[in-house]
């Protein structure tokens, strides 16, 4: 597609039902999985609630998309980074999260977890390495 | 500079199109290049030629319009994004069978391929939202 390879990083920081930022995110994030960038994500804030598990939205009529970041690992999106803070500032913990996991096609395709949990700071230098940062 | 723009927000609810349109008048009138400006969440309101703002406030619409004409700036707005808030072209509207369109001259529709090039091509992309 094309021969620049870009750092991209999907920050991800509202919660994802209340407006349409979190699923509108995760398309761009699928769409752009076809570009072969090299492809993080992040979770911030009430962002941390779009990857939590056991999401119900029988009750507001409203589609769950949350299965589909289990799909993410086949499109080798593979970095998940949650910040700590958020996480522990809603009494949330990793167990909270999807399962989500990717094979290494560097380790003889061994499943590992996707998902990273990172303090501020750790998120804060991930993000001075980026190229395109694309904040939802 | 080449700058790919982004924004988030519809017109008048929000300032990232007011000031999206501040920064890239002042990045053109510095010599930048602006590779492209996607419209995506309900920043694809922005692309309605249906806004009728009082005549004592900015039309942004048109301001967007004008400076797309005068500079050649590419305004894309985001397909998925459009069809979920009734953002047409012909095209569109032909193929989902609307009986008319509201698209505004110098904006276009299409993938969010584009975004991602922009992403790519430009040195900086800069994100207008909330």
């Amino acid at each position: 597609m094309s021969d620049t390879t870009k750092k991209f990083l999907y920050l991800n920081r509202k919660a994802p039902y209340g407006t349409i930022y979190a699923l509108e995110s995760l398309e761009v994030v699928l769409i752009g999985a076809a570009f072969e960038q090299d492809v993080a994500l992040a979770f911030v804030d009430d962002g941390v609630y779009q990857i939590t598990k056991g999401q119900d939205t029988a009750g507001i009529g409203v589609k769950n998309f949350s299965p589909t970041y289990s799909a993410l690992g086949d499109y080798d999106v593979n970095k998940i980074y949650v910040e700590k803070e958020s996480l522990e500032a809603r009494g949330l913990t990793v167990d909270d999260l999807l399962d989500l996991k990717y094979e290494d096609e560097d380790d003889d395709w061994a499943e590992k977890d996707s998902i990273r949990v990172v303090t501020a700071q750790e998120l804060a230098d991930i993000m001075d390495e980026q190229d395109v940062i694309l904040s939802f | 500079m080449k700058f790919g723009i982004l924004i988030n927000e519809g017109p008048y609810q929000h300032q990232a199109s007011d000031t999206a349109y501040n920064f890239v008048k002042a990045a053109l009138d510095k010599g930048h290049e602006i590779f492209r400006i996607f419209f995506y969440h309900d920043g694809v309101n922005n692309g309605t030629r249906f806004t009728v703002p009082p005549q004592d406030d900015r039309n942004i619409q048109v301001r967007w319009s004008e400076l797309a004409e005068k500079h050649g700036l590419d305004l894309v707005i985001c397909i998925a994004a459009a069809q979920r808030r009734g953002i047409m072209d012909e095209d569109e509207a032909k193929r989902q069978g609307i009986d008319g369109n509201n698209i505004a001259p110098g904006f276009r529709i299409s993938g969010l391929g584009q975004l991602i090039e922009a992403g790519i091509q430009a040195d900086r992309l800069v994100v207008f939202g909330d």
